[in-house]
């Protein structure tokens, strides 16, 4: 790969002129990068695994003890812990299958000759755009028991959304997959314009019904695009602390970043935090490679 | 999370840009407090500082959500942004533990600071560990929860009656918890949008720990032996048991939503018509008696958090004291100026300019008790009141409370007793992994 780079330099080009070579140009973009990458995400996630097996708490002068696996022990031997992590899942299954049906949907909707295809595109796109702070604050006005529109529209008079220890979860996964299927949908969508009309012509020809098409056509040619919005959605999902957190504060809601978050910052535990975040890295590893294996065994069909 | 990560690295970026204009110029000190009516009135009281001085002195304010994170975050970097923090009364353990704040001993002797300001300020806003005599904050704000109510719900004849046909006894200010219950339960009205009480319910803090704490203190429960660090027996007593069970109470004659309430919350459920009591900090109550923001002004009333049913009566504390930040390039100037706060003129100010003075002197003065309706609840409140653990690792202790008791208030699990036992035991475990505890 170095070489093809190292060749295809214009010998006329100015840098070529002030005698840069091929190597000093590929370095001037790579090395800054690289430093940034490392000074900011390798070297933090280094120091921070060399923390988890502390006890060190930040707002201490105290100096840090090793504790050995102490940290990672007490976090999967805690209940509650345990419960954030039943949550987080709860909320990553009912939000990334929502925003998956609900934009693909779209997508097939809009996947077909209609006026104002690219504005109505465009608009449908707008929710993803916002941030997350903002949609945040507008849901909860949205569902307020006494005045919110959600309540009114639908005749609930105060159903308490948000109140709710069982409602509220999905309360917030309802925000969410308003806010991201748009992105499953342009997704899809590039996915399903990409399927060859040719095939629609030869299913209608054999006189295959629409489910048939569906499910032997558009379905297995856009999957592998189907599943990299599915990835991306995932990871963002298992990581979501914005919106639960400004909605509601109900423990129900409590995923595991909201957790993390009061234990670094509020209570200052930061080698166990560390450690915490160590085992939530880990899930999503785990989880991704799944994805990652299954989206490559659908490509090689 | 990379929302957060952004909104930190500007933050980070302020607070430098804010060091640097700390160098420019040395005479200038800042003030970290939360975001509230009282800062605004402390930055009036400073600028007559800058009049008579020339030192300019700017009061920073971040929302209360935020408060505690952001003030660690700066002491724990060892930032220099901020010369003085008016921090939370809990904070002063960890904080002084850790060497964050300046030691305040001399100067609060020097100026004889225990008989100047009232006894309760001095005990939990300044002085740790408890009865030490060493002290770290001069009370600033003084602070305790208070109740607000609808004068003419409760006055009008017809109310009255079907109250004292229903009761048997007449409809007037709670005498005590019972009779708190029993109006809020008269109250709730939910067909005509009409509730009983409003209470703080929201867990991301301190604001529903404190709300039960006003049930446990007054039925004469404790929090543990602060001194001993002994809670087994203490926070699951019987009493406690008792209070937690009329919290949750109260919690079903509350408006529709309820479920994460705090100040902003409480106060409107006044304004908004929504419920016929309210609980709520003193440092609130301006708001209620000022018609720009509340319609119902007039016929706002306040009261003191009633007794108990063996008649104790106590108050959650709130309030904050002034502390000088050990990483202040401008430590001098700031002890100048706290020479300056605590004049009694300086507090009389203060008290004017809506602060809740902690000055004993200004406090017991008829001034001051008639200056507004509810001051001379808060007078006497002020004498009435105890707080959470000051203990280093208070937040822990907080979580684990609000993690027990939330879920039984706002979702029916488990009963008081199991809630409550299971709090001992968390906070014992706490309390043994600080090696406070054998």
């Amino acid at each position: 790969m170095a070489t093809a780079v190292m060749t295809t330099l214009d010998p006329n080009s100015r840098s070529a002129a002030r005698g840069m070579s091929d190597l000093t140009i590929r370095n001037l973009f790579i090395i800054p990068t690289i430093v940034f990458l490392i000074v900011f995400n390798i070297f933090p996630l280094l120091y921070s695994l060399g923390y988890s097996f502390t006890d060190f708490r930040a707002s201490s002068p105290a100096p840090a003890n090793f504790v050995g696996l102490q940290n990672y022990r007490e976090l999967l031997n805690d209940p509650f812990i345990w419960s954030n992590f039943a949550i987080t899942a709860k909320y990553v299954i009912v939000s990334v299958v929502g925003q998956v049906i609900v934009g693909f949907g779209v997508a097939l909707l809009l996947n077909r000759d209609i006026p104002l295809k690219g504005l109505l595109t465009t608009l449908l796109l707008l929710p993803m755009m916002l941030s997350m702070a903002v949609v945040g604050l507008f849901w909860k006005l949205l569902y307020d028991p006494s005045f919110g529109i959600i309540n009114y529209t639908l005749g609930l008079a105060s159903f308490e959304w948000l109140s709710n220890p069982d409602m509220a979860l999905y309360a917030v996964a309802i925000t969410d997959i308003w806010m991201w299927s748009p992105f499953v949908m342009l997704l899809s969508l590039a996915g399903l314009s990409a399927v060859p009309k040719h095939l629609y012509e030869a299913a209608a020809i054999d006189r295959a019904g629409s489910f048939y098409t569906f499910f032997r056509i558009t379905l297995p040619l856009v999957a592998p695009i189907l599943m990299i919005a599915i990835i991306f959605r995932t990871m963002e999902a298992f990581k979501t602390f914005d919106l639960a957190y400004i909605l509601t504060s109900q423990p129900t809601t409590e995923v595991i970043s909201i957790r993390l978050y009061k234990m670094a910052f509020q209570e200052w535990q930061t080698g166990r935090s560390c450690a915490l975040a160590y085992i939530v890295l880990i899930m999503i590893l785990a989880i991704t490679n799944i994805y990652v294996k299954y989206l490559n065994k659908v490509k090689e069909r | 999370m990379r929302k957060t990560m952004t909104s930190m690295l500007a933050g980070i970026g302020l607070v430098l840009a804010c060091g640097t204009s700390v160098y420019a110029q040395d005479k200038e000190l800042t003030i970290l407090w939360a975001e509230w009516d009282p800062a605004n009135y402390l930055q009036e009281l400073v600028n007559l500082y800058e009049a008579e001085t020339g030192v300019k002195v700017t009061v920073e304010t971040t929302p209360w959500s935020d408060f505690q994170t952001k003030a660690f975050t700066e002491f724990n970097a060892k930032g220099s942004a901020y010369d003085m923090v008016v921090g939370d009364s809990q904070w002063i353990g960890a904080a002084s533990e850790a060497g964050h704040y300046v030691d305040l001993t001399d100067f609060f002797n020097k100026n004889n600071l225990k008989e100047v300001m009232a006894p309760a300020t001095v005990k939990y806003y300044a002085e740790y560990p408890s009865d030490s005599g060493k002290y770290w904050s001069i009370p600033a704000e003084g602070d305790a929860v208070g109740w607000s109510y609808r004068k003419d719900w409760f006055e009008d004849p017809k109310e009255k009656e079907a109250f004292k046909a229903k009761y048997g006894y007449d409809l007037d200010v709670p005498k005590d918890f019972k009779a708190l219950r029993d109006i809020a339960e008269f109250f709730n009205r939910p067909d005509e949008k009409r509730y009983g009480v409003a209470i703080y319910t929201d867990n991301s803090y301190d604001a529903l720990v404190m709300g039960v704490e006003n049930a446990i203190f007054s039925f004469g429960g404790e929090l543990g032996d602060y001194a001993s660090y002994k809670v087994d027996g203490i926070i699951n007593s019987e009493q406690n048991v008792k209070a937690l069970e009329a919290y949750k109470e109260l919690y079903s004659f509350t408006p529709p939503g309820w479920a994460k309430s705090f100040f902003i919350e409480d106060n409107q459920a006044i304004t908004e018509n929504l419920a016929a009591m309210s609980m709520n900090y003193f440092a609130f109550f301006p708001a209620l008696i000022n018609e720009a923001s509340n319609p119902n002004a007039k016929v706002t009333g306040f009261f003191a958090n009633p007794p108990g049913p063996n008649g104790d009566q106590f108050a959650a504390l709130g309030g904050q004291g002034i502390s000088v930040i050990s990483y202040s390039q401008n430590q001098e100037e700031a002890m100048k100026f706290l020479e300056w706060f605590i004049k009694e003129e300086t507090q009389k100010k203060w008290a004017e300019l809506g602060g809740y003075t902690a000055s004993a002197k200004v406090l017991e003065s008829p001034e001051f008790q008639n200056a507004t309706p509810y001051n001379k609840a808060f007078y006497e409140t002020m004498f009435k009141v105890k707080d959470f653990w000051a203990t280093p690792e208070y937040a822990e202790l907080l979580i684990q409370m609000n993690q027990r008791v939330y879920p039984y208030i706002t979702g029916n699990q488990g009963t008081a007793k199991e809630v409550l036992d299971s709090l001992a035991a968390d906070w014992n475990a706490t309390f043994k992994k600080y090696n406070r505890v054998k």
